[in-house]
């Protein structure tokens, strides 16, 4: 067997995986991996009767048919010629990901000024060219818009300033 | 007739009303409803014109935005933003042979060939034109057909409601390109993602995991700004970016008298294309162009000039991606059935504002409904005078490098994700979204299915539910000779499925899509 097309290969692996787990979540684990563990694992929810359809009743139909036409997809890439998997570029994928987690988890605590220059000084990083003064005027010019129109404009409850600064000059 | 003027009477009283704003603390009162209009189709033109940013991104991005406002405004906003799009694409294509937006593609074919030959300004002025003409037709369409199908729509029961939505995940599915089977898998996941929270009818908190931020399920902005937003940003941040703007000088903007006759005939048959091809679900302002181009290619007198500066090559899929994006509001207003992934996002806004999309709007809410189908023709107005004088300025926007824009996007974004609930735990999920968008796009799936099925998931099973609850259990009820509508809709579908499912067509669908790109 050869796998003529890896990108249908994978994504057929993906939509099985995927199917399965909603099936899983909605039933619950199966007894014999219950019983190696010693306790339910995942309780599962009720599947009712086609007339009353219980809350897992139409996920699992769901989820079926997502691992059937994953199999299909599976099926397809042994057998037809397909294109290869573009090389995955993790270097923005980090950088836009841990910018936007970022600046979420610190807009509480730092207030919207700093968490928004995080933000654009991570995010600037991700890219082909990263020139300091650039972004550090773009990051000026960014807060200032975003606290005019998110905050005075749209009244949005974000904290300008840092908790620790006690008397915040924007208000 | 008179009764669609009464109606659109209406609709332009609702768009010019005066209303009393306070903004930052001072009240005006303003036309609300114009300026909102306004914002919409210059911002969409913005992002027309801007390659690499997308009309799905923008809406998403604003979404929370319009929390605050009335629902009309918002809704009169965000569809500028759609039909606004077209028209900056064409801008791009013409000027830089970059399609700014996925529907202008076949427009970099002989719009960029017109510019090379110094006749950049009649192609930037047949575009502008060619949408103009379409949009004001594609509304009179919305007006005439709207009425009657919300009316038949009305009738349906769950049932009906079911096929139906099977239909148009089916024939978006078909209509989009690459792979088919992996297309449906994806609306199915996207189904699946929709179940994810509260289960109406029990109460049983579903998929949730004893996360208390997922009880509410997944909010529909988090997976669109994820799949779409974050997705493209790190897309195109893969490659190195070249840009070049063509022609910095456009020169005079008018068409000879020569231009205007050849055009005619172009406008009208891709106005009629357009408007026929963006009702279908699946349809809207990509399928209208790229048929409208085949079209004309295969009934002009001047067939041998297609691909070296044809100006009914310009004229054809321009007036047609307009009258597509227009008339592709029509299932979404009558039935509540998105038939693409911008027209989910207004199920989407629709629904932030309280409003069940569906039949009920046009009777229980005219003036949202007429204000917002008045406000395209404003909207197609405001472009056409706008847009010639200031395609300057948007020749000079294209030179901005995306560098400046993505850290801009992104902390739009991540603003708007975290204004949904307050809490940093929705742009962890934006962010997840991202990557499993990254994933799909790199395994050949497309993100957009996904979508539409993500908002029809939690409809589809309460639809599926009460149908089966009626007919005691029995699965035929969908097929039975009783319930005739329901059985076409579901034997559409498979007609649908089967004919595209037959070898010697999926050649023809597969060459079709690549002639494309």
């Amino acid at each position: 067997m050869k796998i003529k097309s890896q990108q249908d290969w994978w994504a057929g692996w993906m939509f099985i995986g995927f199917g399965l787990f909603f099936i899983v979540a909605a039933i619950g684990t199966p007894e014999f991996i219950d019983k190696m563990v010693g306790t339910r694992l995942i309780p599962g929810y009720q599947m009712g009767s086609s007339v009353r359809m219980g809350p897992a009743y139409f996920p699992v139909v769901l989820g079926g048919m997502l691992a059937c036409l994953g199999l299909l997809v599976l099926l397809d890439s042994i057998i037809e010629e397909g294109p290869k998997v573009a090389k995955f570029h993790f270097r923005p994928l980090l950088f836009i990901a841990v910018s936007s987690l970022a600046f979420a988890y610190l807009l509480k605590p730092l207030g919207l000024v700093l968490a928004s220059i995080i933000l654009v000084f991570i995010s600037a990083y991700g890219g082909h060219e990263f020139k300091w003064k650039e972004v550090a005027i773009m990051s000026v010019v960014l807060v200032i818009f975003s606290v005019l129109v998110f905050v005075k404009g749209l009244s949005l409850p974000f904290p300008v300033c840092p908790g620790f600064i006690e008397i915040c000059p924007i208000r | 007739m008179e009764g669609i003027f009464g109606n659109l009477a209406i609709g332009f009283i609702e768009v010019f009303k005066l209303q009393a704003i306070t903004i930052a603390g001072m009240t005006m009162t303003l036309p609300f409803n114009i300026i909102m209009c306004l914002i919409g189709v210059l911002l969409g033109t913005l992002i027309g014109v801007l390659p690499g940013i997308g009309p799905v991104a923008t809406i998403a991005m604003l979404l929370p935005v319009t929390f605050n406002l009335a629902p009309i405004a918002a809704l009169i906003m965000l569809a500028g933003i759609y039909y606004g799009a077209q028209y900056g694409g064409s801008t791009t294509a013409i000027l830089v042979n970059l399609p700014g937006e996925s529907s202008s593609v076949v427009t970099c074919l002989d719009g960029y060939q017109m510019a090379r030959r110094g006749r950049a300004g009649p192609a930037l002025a047949t575009a502008a034109i060619g949408s103009f003409f379409a949009g004001c037709v594609a509304t009179l369409v919305v007006a005439m057909f709207a009425p009657p199908l919300a009316e038949v729509a009305l009738k349906f029961g769950p049932a009906e409601y079911f096929s139906l939505m099977v239909l148009g995940l089916v024939a978006a599915v078909v209509l989009a390109h690459g792979s088919l089977i992996k297309a449906i898998a994806m609306v199915i996941l996207g189904l699946l993602l929709g179940l994810v929270g509260t289960d109406v009818n029990s109460g049983v908190l579903r998929f949730s995991f004893g996360i208390s931020e997922m009880a509410d399920g997944i909010g529909f902005v988090t997976v669109a700004m994820g799949m779409f937003g974050i997705c493209e940003i790190i897309a195109n941040l893969e490659q190195k970016e070249h840009r070049e703007v063509f022609t910095s000088k456009v020169g005079s903007l008018m068409p000879s008298k020569e231009d205007f006759k050849r055009m005619v005939a172009p406008i009208l048959r891709g106005t009629l294309l357009g408007s026929a091809l963006g009702i279908l679900p699946g349809g809207g302002a990509l399928l209208a162009s790229f048929g409208a181009y085949t079209l004309e290619k295969k009934v002009s007198r001047n067939s041998h000039e297609f691909g070296k500066g044809a100006i009914e090559g310009v004229a054809a899929p321009e007036s047609a991606n307009n009258a597509g994006a227009q008339t592709s509001f029509i299932p979404l207003l009558t039935l509540g059935i998105p038939s693409n992934a911008v027209m989910a996002l207004m199920i989407g806004a629709m629904m932030i504002q309280g409003i069940a999309p569906g039949p009920q709007v046009m009777t229980e809410r005219p003036q949202l409904f007429w204000g917002m189908i008045a406000s395209m023709w404003v909207g197609n107005l405001m472009l056409v005078i706008l847009n010639l004088p200031l395609i300057g300025m948007w020749i000079k926007l294209l030179t901005v490098p995306y560098r400046y824009l993505y850290p801009s996007i992104l902390l739009f974004m991540a603003i708007g994700v975290f204004s949904i609930s307050n809490q940093p735990f929705d742009c962890f999920l934006m962010a997840c979204f991202g990557l499993l968008g990254y994933v799909c796009v790199k395994l050949g799936c497309e993100p957009a299915p996904l979508i539409l099925g993500f908002i029809l998931g939690p409809l589809m099973e309460e639809n599926l539910r009460r149908a089966m609850l009626l007919s005691r259990g029995d699965p035929w009820v969908f097929i039975s000779p009783s319930k005739p509508i329901s059985m076409g809709f579901l034997l559409a579908a498979i007609v649908l499925l089967v004919i595209i499912a037959l070898p010697a067509l999926r050649k023809k669908r597969e060459m079709v899509f690549v002639e494309e790109k």
